[in-house]
Order: structure tokens, then sequence, then C-alpha cells
């Protein structure tokens, strides 16, 4: 095993773990300001990647299709806040849980009925395709590069946002205490549909950029959501630095995993039993992460409170 | 007099011991197939309603116990039929396709599940408790799937039902009465512990840890027990599952199973003893009656679950009966 | 042990066999008398909703199309849709042999529900003609005479790839798939036929959408050729990612992951791909030009693998049904056996555990106008029957 092999193993999952924070985001910040747990948020994911999909098929254009994947997602976010989402606020988790995962089979088989049940196609743009090369000697794909390059972006971005702007005051006040903030004469329901809204479209986003590599297709949320659940549970859940952290983590993990440890077990076994071995407790390792996080810090690295 | 939510659970449990017996005089033997679904998931349902409307714990891994139950008949199952041992060393284990046997072993081997699992999740609580069930569900799903030695994602087949004493449990019938049966038992023996000294302090935790500290009991203790109970009797659902289909998969672990067992749970109405058995029936009626009207039924199936969240609250239970608990 | 009306009852213990021979001797009763001259009823299972829906549309749309054609309408066939779960599976196969009484089943689409089902079908008496998954074991020792594959066995495709590879001038292939019993049947469907070294081989988590990891492996072993085995959604993410890559190396896999249905989400990223088939639409005989337009013509679009061994699974159904009359399970048996039909691939026959004996082409992927598709290059293998003949005593 070369350094260049493991650096590029490395970039990897630091791609996957930006790509999974765009995802986790929105959820952290749903739960931490409406105390909402939304099994629905990979159908936003899903939402974004065929907006795009049909965008790019009808224009030619991958710009026009991540705004499409942006707007759409944010529109599909605040369709189902207004119907549905804002009469949960007040419900335990359990009903929470049971709406937003009905709401997943109405999205999942809606999308089916307009789409059909072939994978759709999505791709990047021309000049994001190929490598670069990096220092090191590193080939790099293009592509992932600026997944990384424009997740990153957008992190910093939501920090600035959440920091300093209007909105993340009120973001921040409606995490510390829900009853004050409507004390202060902020439009509270407003604020909930934008929170959504921008968790919606972060999906959305994530899905475009993810679609374009990989298929896009009906189910295709749902394993995303599964880690994006993961990550924030690590991170601490309403905290949008422990999502970044959880989602490095998750990222790393995973992708170091898959790679490390059926090597690891070649060096005891016969390689074809290694891989075996290997590739099941590779499979299990995010979530052994996750047992052990909890087992020490039970509300994650970054609790609120 | 009889309160309406006696009425109906006993028109419940009428229906549900009518319907097959129907069935069985009309020679319509897949109408007693999916009764005895019905029934198998009831008690799984009762299982998670044991920790979820007992002990207000929200589990969303309950797959795990019912997917170690179904593995627990497959693997017994599988090596009696094959003349092979378990394990030689270091003490030779065959292995049996005796119902009871098999019954005895998935609920012991699911209470412990119970136990490690339920030790670990209950340091957390809310949200956190319900992802840390799923996510050992999850591990459970995988480590299925990718363990080769029972058939891995292909599942492991048995060709015949397991045996019980003086019964043909290939026919339907017998079958569905043997799971009836378990029904009664696991129902009368829930609403005890439901209303024994250990389900009211359980009760009373749920809704003031302090109080209940106050008087010398410890929350968590109860707490885990709950979840012990509540695994075990949905490890024996899961057992009586597999030896229905005759198969056993990871789907069984799989996290859409667990939303399905919160879904009986819910739809029957949260909290009553025999709301998932209600629920259980429904979601089978539903899914029988909406598949066959398009191949899209997973929209109207959600919108049914939607409607009943956000305006039935209390399931069909809450509906019929009203909202008030006996015992809350 | 010999038990009738079994040939092999599984290999199960004789006291096993006895009681199932009993319970399949009182479940038949009522039917026999019920069946009518000639006309049969078909019990489909297939994959109607859900991921993976596409394939069992595209069976049932072929195989509707052959009843069709025939003009018969004494063959009843009833659909339900399995979701893909084994144990919906199982009920639908038990309601049908129960409740409607079906003579045949057919229509599974994935191994493991084929699995779950078929042993428990063919152990009440029913045939069934599987027109997609060929597990091993039911090739072997769980063999059985009631059970017809009409599409190949698990490893044909994969074997066909290997033997192309070598023969292609491949020495040193990295290999993949996903870690479950279909990916570690094809690893050793590929390394039985193929002569060269390994590179690599690197088993994936079932359902992994993102292959970062592996091609950078792919990259830096220095292998000189790939094989990969990732059915569905799992393809089209390696395939997208691999070409975007740079890695550039010849990829050959089986017809899955280049089917009519799944080329367009692909796009360009699987031009040139070689992928091995026993079916092409450029196969040049009658039956098939045929099949490809009356398709078209009837739903809109290229058919896919799928829909032609739909096709012809009904077209095998129907020319037993021609000789035999399905009550008289051995002379309809034997009609089976015949496999006298025309069949879309060419030359087709059953190897004595009912599994074809068939050509296996390689295709490559190429773009007709607008729309991607396969165009055969080559012969991969001929007349391949499949490993597991000698493991069924039948």
């Amino acid at each position: 095993m070369s350094l260049v092999l493991f650096i590029e193993q490395v970039l990897n999952g630091l791609q996957f773990g930006v790509m999974l924070f765009l995802m986790a985001a929105g959820l952290t910040l749903v739960f931490g300001v409406m105390g909402l747990i939304n099994l629905a948020h990979g159908s936003l994911y899903m939402v974004g990647a065929f907006a795009a999909a049909a965008t790019a098929a009808a224009t030619g254009s991958f710009v026009l299709a991540l705004i499409a994947s942006l707007v759409f997602a944010a529109f599909a976010g605040v369709l189902i806040e207004v119907l549905v989402i804002r009469r949960l606020y007040e419900r335990d988790h359990l009903d929470q849980v049971l709406a937003t995962f009905a709401l997943i089979l109405i999205f999942s088989e809606g999308t089916r009925w307009l789409f059909g049940s072939f994978p759709l196609f999505l791709d990047k743009p021309d000049w994001l395709s190929g490598t670069v090369g990096l220092p090191f000697g590193i080939v790099y794909s293009r592509y992932r590069l600026a997944m990384i390059l424009v997740g990153l972006a957008v992190a910093v971005g939501l920090f600035w946002m959440i920091a300093k702007t209007r909105i993340g005051i009120r973001i921040r006040a409606g995490e510390n205490d829900r009853e004050m903030i409507a004390a202060l004469g902020v439009n509270i329901s407003l604020l909930h549909t934008f929170v959504f809204a921008l968790g919606a479209a972060l999906a959305g986003f994530a899905g475009a950029l993810i679609g374009a590599i990989q298929s896009v297709q009906v189910g295709m949320g749902e394993p995303v959501l599964i880690l994006a659940f993961v990550v924030i549970v690590i991170g601490g859940i309403g905290s949008i630095k422990g999502a970044f952290v959880g989602a490095l983590l998750v990222g790393l993990t995973d992708t170091l995993g898959r790679f490390l440890l059926p090597v690891l077990f070649r060096l005891a076994m016969e390689p074809s039993a290694a891989n075996a071995v290997g590739a099941s407790l590779a499979s299990m390792s995010i979530y052994l992460l996750m047992a052990g996080v909890l087992l020490f810090r039970p509300r994650g690295l970054f609790a609120s409170q | 007099m009889m309160s309406k939510e006696a009425l109906l659970n006993t028109a419940l449990m009428a229906l549900l011991l009518l319907v097959p017996l129907g069935a069985w005089f009309a020679d319509e033997p897949f109408l007693i197939t999916l009764t005895t679904r019905a029934v198998i998931f009831g008690i799984a349902g009762i299982g998670l309603n044991f920790a979820l409307g007992l002990g207000g714990l929200v589990s969303l891994g309950h797959a795990a116990f019912f997917g170690l139950g179904g593995y627990v008949m497959g693997v017994l199952a599988y090596h009696a039929q094959t003349y092979t041992s378990l394990m030689t060393w270091p003490f030779e284990l065959p292995g049996t396709t005796a119902m009871t046997i098999i019954w005895l072993v998935a609920i012991c081997l699911s209470a412990l599940l119970a136990l490690g699992i339920g030790a670990l999740s209950l340091r957390t609580s809310g949200v956190y408790f319900i992802m840390i069930t799923l996510a050992f569900a999850q591990m459970l799903y995988y480590f299925a799937i990718s363990w080769p030695a029972y058939g891995g994602e292909d599942g492991l087949s048995i060709y015949v039902r397991n045996r019980f004493v003086g019964l043909n449990t290939m026919d339907p019938i017998q079958f569905f009465m043997v799971c009836y049966g378990l029904l009664l038992l696991v129902l009368g023996l829930v609403w005890a512990m439901a209303r024994s000294a250990f389900g009211l302090a359980l009760g009373a935790a749920r809704q003031n840890e302090e109080r209940v500290r106050a008087l010398g009991q410890k929350p968590q203790r109860l707490y885990l027990t709950a979840f012990v109970i509540s695994g075990a009797i949905t490890g024996l659902a899961g057992a009586l599952f597999a030896d229905l289909n005759r198969f056993v998969s990871p789907t069984m672990f799989s996290w859409q199973t667990s939303g399905e067992i919160m879904i009986f749970v819910i739809l029957g109405g949260v909290g009553r003893v025999f709301g998932p058995v209600a629920g259980a029936a429904l979601f089978i009626l539903l899914e029988y009656s909406l598949g066959g009207l398009s191949d899209y039924w997973h929209v109207y199936l959600g919108a049914i679950l939607l409607g009943v969240v956000l305006f039935a609250r209390g399931g069909i239970y809450g509906l019929i009966a009203g909202r008030e608990v006996a015992h809350d | 042990m010999t038990f009738k009306p079994f040939a092999k009852p599984f290999a199960l213990p004789a006291s096993l066999a006895a009681s199932l021979a009993l319970l399949a001797s009182a479940g038949l009763g009522p039917i026999a008398g019920q069946a009518q001259a000639a006309g049969v009823k078909v019990g489909m299972i297939t994959t109607l909703s859900g991921g993976g829906a596409g394939l069992g549309i595209d069976v049932r749309d072929g195989f509707m199309l052959a009843i069709k054609q025939s003009g018969r309408n004494d063959v009843e066939v009833v659909i339900e849709d399995d979701q893909r779960k084994p144990d919906v599976a199982v009920q639908l196969s038990d309601k049908m042999i129960q409740s409607e009484k079906v003579d045949v089943l057919t229509g599974i689409i994935w191994s493991n529900l084929a699995m779950a089902v078929v042993p428990g079908a063919v152990a009440q008496g029913k045939f069934y003609l599987s027109p997609n998954a060929g597990p091993s074991p039911l090739a072997g020792k769980g063999c059985h005479a009631n059970y017809f594959n009409v599409a190949w066995q698990n490893d044909n495709l994969h074997e066909a790839a290997g033997a192309y590879a070598s023969g292609a001038g491949h020495k040193n292939a990295f290999i993949l798939a996903p870690n479950y019993p279909a990916g570690t049947d094809a690893l050793a469907g590929f390394k039985r036929m193929y002569e060269g070294e390994l590179a690599g081989e690197i088993y994936t988590k079932l359902g992994q959408t993102d292959y970062a990891s592996e091609i950078a492996q792919i990259r830096a072993s220095g292998a000189d050729s790939v094989f990969f085995f990732l059915p569905g959604g799992m393809g089209i993410s390696f395939l997208k990612q691999y070409a975007d890559s740079g890695v550039g190396l010849p990829v050959v896999g089986p017809a899955f992951s280049f089917d009519q249905g799944i080329l367009q989400a692909v796009g360009a990223a699987a031009l040139g791909v070689k992928n091995t088939s026993q079916w092409s639409k450029d196969l040049d005989s009658a039956a098939n030009k045929a099949f490809v337009d009356s398709f078209q013509a009837e739903y809109g679009r290229l058919p896919s693998l799928y829909a032609s061994q739909g096709f012809d699974t009904a077209n095998l159904l129907l020319s037993a049904l021609a000789k035999a009359d399905v009550s008289d399970a051995d002379a309809f048996r034997a009609a089976l056996e015949a496999a006298d039909f025309a069949s879309t691939r060419g030359d087709f026959a059953f190897a004595s555990n009912h599994h074809p004996i068939q050509d296996i082409y390689v295709r490559e992927v190429v773009k007709e106008g607008d729309v991607f598709t396969n165009k055969i290059i080559g012969l991969a293998l001929e007349d391949r029957s499949n490993a597991y003949v000698d493991d069924c005593s039948m």
C-alpha cells in the first residue's frame, strides 16, 4: 500500500463526509430549532436529484440543474412544512417518526409514478470531467475535488449565516428558548418554514451533486438518511459544528474501513476469506463508531445542553 | 357492564378467530394464512408496545429481535434437517424441529440481546434512543447479509414447518390455532404485568421519574426490564413469522421492518394492550385491499398513515373507545 | 431414496419427505378434479413496485406479449407484486397455490426470493418456470423435476466474461462484486473460466453507491482489465465514477449492468464496455426480429434482456401446452424438457438439471442515434451448460 493511495483514500473520505454534512446540516437544524425528527429528509435529497436530472435533460445545463435542485427541494420542503410538518412540532417523537415515515412512502411511490421505474440519467458537465494532478503525484477526480470545495464553501457560508446574520441570531435564539423568541415578536412560523426550506434545499443540492456520479433512482435517499442520522447523533443533535465533525468522522471511517480492514485481515487469513470478513466488518464500522461515541458521550460530541 | 374498550377487545379477538374458521369451512386456506400473519405481527407489536406504550421507550430497532427470533428458527431447523450439529466443542449441540424448544431459545436469546442493546441504549434518551436502537438493528442487518454460513442475503429456506406435538403444522388452520393460542397467552401475560407492581411503577416512571426515584425505585432498572421483556416477545413473534413462511432472510432485520412494527402499534393505539393486534389486522387488510387497486398503493398507505397521525391520535382504539386509558 | 411423486426431495430426511408427500397429495386432491382440458392457470409473482420494479415489469410485458400473440384464451395469468420482499413472495405463492389453485408459477426476478418460494412450490406439485433467477442450489443438490430455468444458471454470464477476458488477452484482472451470495458466485464463476492472474479482488457493501475507494485501489493495483458484477443502481454509480476517474482500463461485465433499461441512465460512461449476454436485440434470427419489432410496437420501447426472458418463458409454456395437458404432470414435464419453441436467442435446450444449454455472446455498448444500446461482437461460450449438472441427481 503506497502513501499516494492512502492520501487518495483520505480525500475520498473527506468528499463523502462533506456531502454527508450537507444532508446532516438540515436534519440537525430542524431538530435544534423545531425539535422535529424528520425521516423524510432523504426524500428531499431524492427530489433534488430528480429535479436536477429532469432539468439537465430539458436544458442541457448542469448549472441550471443544480439551481433547479435547490429550488424544487426548497419548494417541496415548504409544501410539506405548511401542510404536514408544522402540525407535528408539538407532538412527541413517535408521531413525528410515523408521519414522516408516511411521507417517505408518498414521495417514493409518487416519484416512481411521475418518472417511471428506471433510473434517470444525470452527468457532470465536461468542464468538471476527468482528473487533476495534485502535489506528490496524486491524480484525483476533478468533480470530486469540486464537491469537496463546494461542500466546504457551503459549510463556511452556513457557519457565517448562523454566527453573524440576523436570521442566524433568531435561529440560535430559537434553539435556546422557543417561547422567548415568540415573545420578542419574531414571526416564529415564518422562521420555522425558512429553516425547514433551507435544510430541504441543502439536501436537494447534495442529491443533485451526488446524483451526477451515482444513479438517480427512487429510494436513493434512505441509505443516506440513515448515515446522516448516525452523523448527527455522533455530533450531538442540534449542533451544526457537531454535524460537521460527525460527517467527516463517518466519511473517513467508512472509506478507510472499507479500504484498510480487508488489508489488515489479509495479514492473518487467506485472501478471499479476508476480503469477505473485512468487508463484513467494514459495513458495520460506522455503527460501531456511533455506539462507541455514545458510550462515552451519551448526547454526542458537541451536545448543546 | 363492559367498557367500550373491553367490547372492542372481545370483538377483535372473536373476529380473528371466526375469519379463519369461516375460511376453513369455505376452503379458502389463504385467508387463514393472512390472518395468521396478522396474529404474528400482532404479537410483535405487543412486544414493542410493552416498551413503547408502558415505558415510553421509542425503539426504532425492534427488527433486531424480530430477525433474531427468525434466525433462531432457521438455524435450529436447518441443522436438524441436515443432521449436522450447531457446534461440536466444548459439547455437541444438535438442531431441533420442535417448536416449543425453538420458541424458548428465541425468547431467551432475544431477551439477552435486548439486555445488551438496552444496557447501552438506555444511557441515552429521546431522539438519541430512537437512533441508537436503529443503529444496532442496522448493524445486525449488515452482519446477516454478509455472513455466508446461513445463506447471507439469500436467506435460509426450510421446507417443512417445525413440529408441535400432536398437530400437523403444515395445515394452515392448525398452525393458525397454535399462533392464536400464543397470542392469547402473551396478551394475558402483558395484561397481568401491566397491572403488577412492576407495571405500575414503570407507568409512573414514564410520567414522572423524580417521583418514582423518591419512592426508592430505580427508573433505569425498570426501563431495562421492560425493554428485555419487550424484546423477548418480539423475538417469539419472529420465530413464528419465519415458521409461517418456512423461510428467514435479512429483510427481517431491515429498518423498514422496525418501522412496520411501530406502525402496528400506532395504528392500533399506543399503550392499549390489544392495540397492536388491531393495528396489525388493519395493516394486513390495507396491504391486501390497496395492493389490488394499483401498483402505486404505497401512496395510499402513506396517506392513510398520515391521516391517522394527524387526525386520529390514539389509533383505532382512540377513535372508537375514546381517549382515556384505564391505567394511565 | 425414491419417493413418488418426487424425483428428488431436496436431500431431506425420509420422514420429512414422507410428510411432504402426504401433504402434497392431500393438497392436490381438489385441484385435479378442477383442471379443465388443455387450459392452464399461471401465477406470476414478480417485482412491480419499489426498487428494481423495472425488471419485473419487463418480464411481465414480455411474457404477456407472447400469450397475446398465441391467441389462446384458455391461458389465465394471475399477476402479483412481491415488492422485492421474500416474505411477501412466500405469502403470494401460498395464495396462488391455496386460493387461486394455479398449475404453473413463474416471474421471480431475484435469487433470494426464488430460494424462498421455489422449493415449497415444487414440493407441492406445481411447475415453476424461472424467467430470471438461477441460484446454484436449485441447479445442484436442490434441483427438482418440476423446476425449469429458462434464463441462465447464475454463474453463466460471469463464466462467459472470464472466458472472454482470457480470449481477449487480459492477464491481470481486477475483480469486484457486492458481498452477498450472488456476488461471491459471480467472482467464482469468472475465475472458473479465466486463466490469467488477479491484480485484486474486492467485495463491496451491498447497496453501496460510492466507489471512489475501490477505483483508487484499481488504479494502484497495476491491473490490465476490470471485471465487475454490480447489479442495478450500484453498476450505474460504478461506471459513471470509473469513466470519470481516468483509469481507462478495459471493462468486462455481465449484461445486467448494461441492459436497455439502465443504459440510458449510465450514458456515455458505458460506451465501449464489453458485456456478456445470452441475448441481444441484434441477434440475427427471424424469431428475435419478430419479437423486437412486436415488443416495440406494443409498448413503445426497446425490449430488454428481461423482456426476452419473459417472452421465451411464455413460449416454452405454450409449446408444452400444445403437446400435453398440464394435469398429466409426467407428459407435461416431458413436453417442457423437449423445449420445442423458437427462442429469441437461437438454439435452446435443457441440460439434465433443467437449466439452459445455450450460446453466450459478447456485446459492446454503442450509441445508435440518441439511444445507447448493445451490439454483438462475438461468441464467448458455445453451447454452455452449467457447473452443477453433476451435483443434481435427476
